[in-house]
């Protein structure tokens, strides 16, 4: 009887060994595609990313050589639109779910934004083409900053609520106690107080749809030269990526990877530096 | 009239002086500053009904002309201005739900081994690498799959199943690279982060209660593990779950790069596919009439709804996940 | 009995230097009571939803005295302390009923602006908060500078009064930019103070204003208290019946919501009227 119960015990833990080494097991092979991903980056990347990528034009097809320095530029233009969009937006959502509303309203207002962050990107971009694309007859990179702009709004709103939920309700209370009126409580005492967390927000959601191509297929298009003209077709990192990782040349393929590289850099660089602004200080004790 | 009436004066020159220096508090400040964040906030509802009006606005044409038939008529034929949805929402279909059979037990593994099996150093590491993961941008996962993923494909892992497996219709015939399968495989790579930190969180909300009354019980760790956590937890993984099938069902990219793009319906997961977010991303650009832009939109649009719907689901189970039936942990 | 006496003994001697000290300036708690009180409460009932708060008080806070609220948690000082200036609004669902008369005007009439009361009546609060994205100088000054005020000259003059009206200014004046949450607790509290005084109000409410604070950093604080009843009427509300007998001039015992006395603090600690009142002053419930 002992040494049954004895055995029973030993098979329980051997189980609960096995557990856990099969799912670390299942940790590793989730973790795998990220080393594989930046193996080949690197490898087949770094070799092709040399000063004139960061300074050419995409060189004619076939002829081998060029860069993409118009299809980064072309990004941060875009970039610099969608802010223009989703950071107003996104940041006053925020500071109505935070600060105002009721709590019904206020969970419906959540819902919808949450399932709106779930809309295939590509979506947007139909939507952006019917609305604008088809109206002014052109691709334009308004066009395709007003889809990565859709695609921030829910982001930055959450992210913004969030933070601002974060400030002690006490700094609310001492302001107001002073006679300063609720609206300016919430933008110079509230917000300010909450401005990094809200930056850092922002930041996320730009290296977001930094990397997305499928809003962009058809607003922005997509451009081998310099755009001089928001209202034209224009470069972008990600689009140029795809074009020219489908295309059939080892010039252009090469190319792809160091775009790749670049884009992923820029991307992990923004993560880095939001996880530094937010790490946690060591509190200082009055 | 806004105010104390400073008739009734504070007391002291010193006082009055403060007083009459400051402006006069105007509650127009406070009303419009509320209006214009309300007015933001309503920007999210104002977004769906924008996204469903220009997508039946674009497709209505083909709506009238094609009716339900768009979606049981398997021919994709733009020279004959022929439409039919079938292949695609197969492709989106089979692609999502490979990619589900793959994901979802490694995800929901790797986040039990997160929150309750690793040992605490290793925990934050995991975490950051699994977030890089999430930051990877489709296009880039795509370079990665058509140059190195469907190689390898091609010249190992599908040859191998073809050998052992090829018995059933689903690994059989010829071997290309680009094909279902390999769109269900990077889908899977896509989706493997959202599940995972998702149901972390869903694992993280546990209430302690649970693990403390089974540890007492003497339970070993991954039978509190499946005991006290995980059926507590029931609601909110299936909610983590239909969340990444969401993503799934949208993922444009990098299934684009490595699923062959053909409109087939096909047993063999070797064969290629296309999906409906695919065909929007290769098509729309090329289509030359109304009636194909058209039924591209309508492809959109029930793209959009099924995605609606898996999130709405989704979000109902993450948000409503609450106590256990009972109480007591059995 | 005995041990009663024991326990009122230091109480009274402590109440009877004040009214030295009051007597020494030429007043008496008499004459204070000529003046005009700085409220008039007339039968205040708040209610959070369908709980009862504070039921039916009626009570005159005396214009530039030291009023003690004293009683067991939850009784509703701070409610009835909030009320005086429309803080407990923040909370939603609160209703009240009755009227409270400041300088002989109900401050809840519809025409009265909250914000503007709350620049006449101030208030610090229990844990002390600095604003963190300013330095002292802007804390001090932050009441005045988001209420329009802009002349440079007399910021500067407040700056210092009201430093040096909360005991600060020697500490600090030479760290004037420095954050304000760099100071140690009791520094802090004292700020909070100068920040409430900057804007020149006429009342000061006081929320357990050291309870988070070292006993030096409290007795430093009391003193203040002293100090600024001569400028202004103070109402601090304290859950520490040695401190409301050391600080003040009047209390008012407060138990489930309602009044049940309010006289001159001798009389209340020695003499005591009502039976509930004698049972808590000796502790025999807390």
């Amino acid at each position: 009887m002992k040494a049954k119960r004895g055995d029973q015990h030993v098979w329980r833990k051997t189980k609960s060994a096995l557990a856990s080494g099969g799912a670390f097991v299942c940790a590793l092979l989730v973790i795998a595609p990220l080393a594989l991903v930046f193996f080949h980056l690197l490898r087949s990347g770094a070799s092709a990313v040399n000063w004139s990528f960061f300074t050419e034009l995409p060189k004619p097809v076939g002829a081998p050589g060029g860069g993409m320095v118009n299809a980064i530029a072309g990004s941060f233009e875009l970039l610099g639109l969608a802010a223009l969009v989703g950071v107003p937006v996104g940041v006053l959502g925020g500071v109505y779910l935070a600060e105002y509303g009721t709590v019904r309203g206020n969970w419906m207002l959540r819902f919808v934004a949450d399932v709106l962050n779930g809309v295939p990107s590509i979506i947007w971009g139909v939507v952006v083409y019917g609305l604008i694309v088809l109206r002014f007859k052109s691709f334009s990179a308004y066009a395709g900053g007003l889809a990565l702009g859709f695609i921030m709004i829910p982001l930055v709103m959450r992210t913004t609520e969030e933070v601002l939920l974060l400030v002690p309700s006490g700094y609310r209370e001492a302001s107001l106690a002073l006679g300063i009126s609720r609206w300016k409580t919430i933008v110079h005492i509230v917000m300010k107080t909450a401005m990094k967390g809200i930056v850092t927000g922002v930041l996320l959601a730009l290296a977001r749809v930094a990397g997305e191509t499928a809003p962009l297929l058809f607003t922005a298009f997509g451009n081998r030269f310099w755009n001089h003209d928001l209202n034209e077709p224009i470069a972008a990192l990600p689009l140029q990526i795809f074009s020219y990782a489908i295309s059939p040349y080892d010039d252009w393929h090469r190319q792809a990877w160091a775009g790749a590289l670049v884009l992923v850099v820029m991307i992990f660089f923004v993560n880095v530096l939001v996880r530094f602004l937010t790490r946690e200080r060591v509190v200082r004790v009055p | 009239m806004s105010g104390m009436p400073l008739a009734i004066a504070p007391e002291t020159p010193v006082a009055r002086s403060t007083i009459d220096r400051m402006a006069p508090p105007s509650g127009v400040g406070d009303k419009i500053f509320k209006w214009l964040t309300l007015a933001m906030a309503l920007a999210v509802v104002a977004l769906v009904f924008l996204v469903g009006w220009q997508l039946a606005r674009g497709s209505s044409l083909a709506i009238q002309k094609f009716g339900f038939h768009f979606f049981t008529t398997s021919t994709w034929d733009p020279v004959a201005e022929q439409f039919g949805a079938l292949p695609f929402i197969y492709g989106t279909a089979v692609s999502s739900l490979v990619a589900l059979l793959i994901a979802v037990p490694l995800s929901i593994a790797t986040a039990v081994y997160l929150t309750e099996l690793a040992p605490i150093w290793i925990r934050q590491p995991l975490v950051s690498l699994i977030e890089m993961l999430a930051a990877i941008p489709s296009v880039i996962l795509g370079l990665w799959g058509i140059f190195v993923m469907i190689p390898w494909l091609r010249t190992h892992a599908f040859p191998f199943l073809k050998q052992t497996l090829g018995w059933t219709p689903l690994f059989s015939g010829p071997i290309y690279g680009v094909s279902m399968l390999a769109g269900g495989i990077i889908i899977a790579v896509m989706i493997l982060p959202i599940i995972t930190s998702v149901s972390r969180e869903i694992l993280r909300s546990v209430p302690d209660l649970q693990r403390e009354a089974a540890y007492a019980l003497g339970a070993t760790r991954w039978e509190v593990t499946r005991i006290a956590v995980l059926s507590y937890a029931k609601r909110g993984l299936f909610g983590a779950v239909v969340l990444g099938l969401g993503r799934a069902l949208g993922e444009t990219m990098a299934v684009t790069m490595v699923i062959g793009n053909t409109p087939q319906i096909r047993a063999s997961l070797f064969a290629p596919g296309y999906t409906l977010a695919s065909v929007i991303a290769n098509e729309f650009t090329e289509a030359t009439t109304d009636i194909y832009l058209q039924a591209l939109f309508e492809i959109g649009l029930a793209l959009f709804g099924i995605t609606i719907i898996a999130n709405l689901l989704a979000q109902l189970l993450l948000k409503t996940m609450g106590p256990a039936r009972s109480g007591a942990v059995q | 009995m005995e041990s009663a006496a024991i326990i009122q003994r230091p109480m009274i001697s402590s109440a009877s230097i004040r009214q030295q000290e009051l007597a020494s300036e030429g007043e008496s708690t008499d004459t204070a009571s000529e003046r005009r009180p700085a409220f008039e409460v007339e039968q205040l009932s708040i209610f959070y939803g369908q709980k009862k708060a504070i039921e039916d008080i009626t009570l005159a806070v005396p214009s530039k005295m030291i009023t003690a609220i004293i009683g067991p948690s939850g009784c509703g000082k701070s409610t009835l302390l909030r009320s005086l200036n429309r803080m407990h609004e923040l909370i939603p669902n609160t209703r009240i009923e009755g009227k409270v008369l400041f300088a002989g005007k109900n401050i809840y009439s519809p025409e009265v602006d909250p914000v503007v009361i709350r620049r006449r009546i101030g208030m610090v609060f229990q844990k002390s908060n600095p604003f963190p994205t300013m330095s002292i100088a802007d804390n001090v000054l932050v009441g005045l500078k988001l209420n329009g005020v802009r002349d440079r000259t007399f910021l500067r003059e407040r700056l210092e009064q009201s430093l040096r009206m909360s005991a600060l200014w020697d500490e600090v004046k030479d760290d004037l930019h420095k954050p304000g949450v760099s100071l140690s607790g009791g520094q802090q509290q004292r700020l909070c103070i100068a920040r409430a005084i900057a804007v020149e109000p006429e009342v000061l409410l006081m929320d357990e204003p050291a309870s988070a604070l070292d006993p030096i950093a409290t007795a430093k604080i009391e003193e203040l208290i002293h100090e600024l009843s001569a400028n202004y009427t103070v109402v601090i509300v304290t859950h520490n019946m040695q401190q409301a007998g050391r600080c003040s001039d009047y209390t008012a015992f407060l138990y489930l919501g309602r009044l049940i006395e309010f006289g001159s603090t001798t009389k209340i600690f020695s003499n005591p009227s009502e039976r509930r009142t004698e049972d808590y002053i000796t502790g025999r419930f807390g």
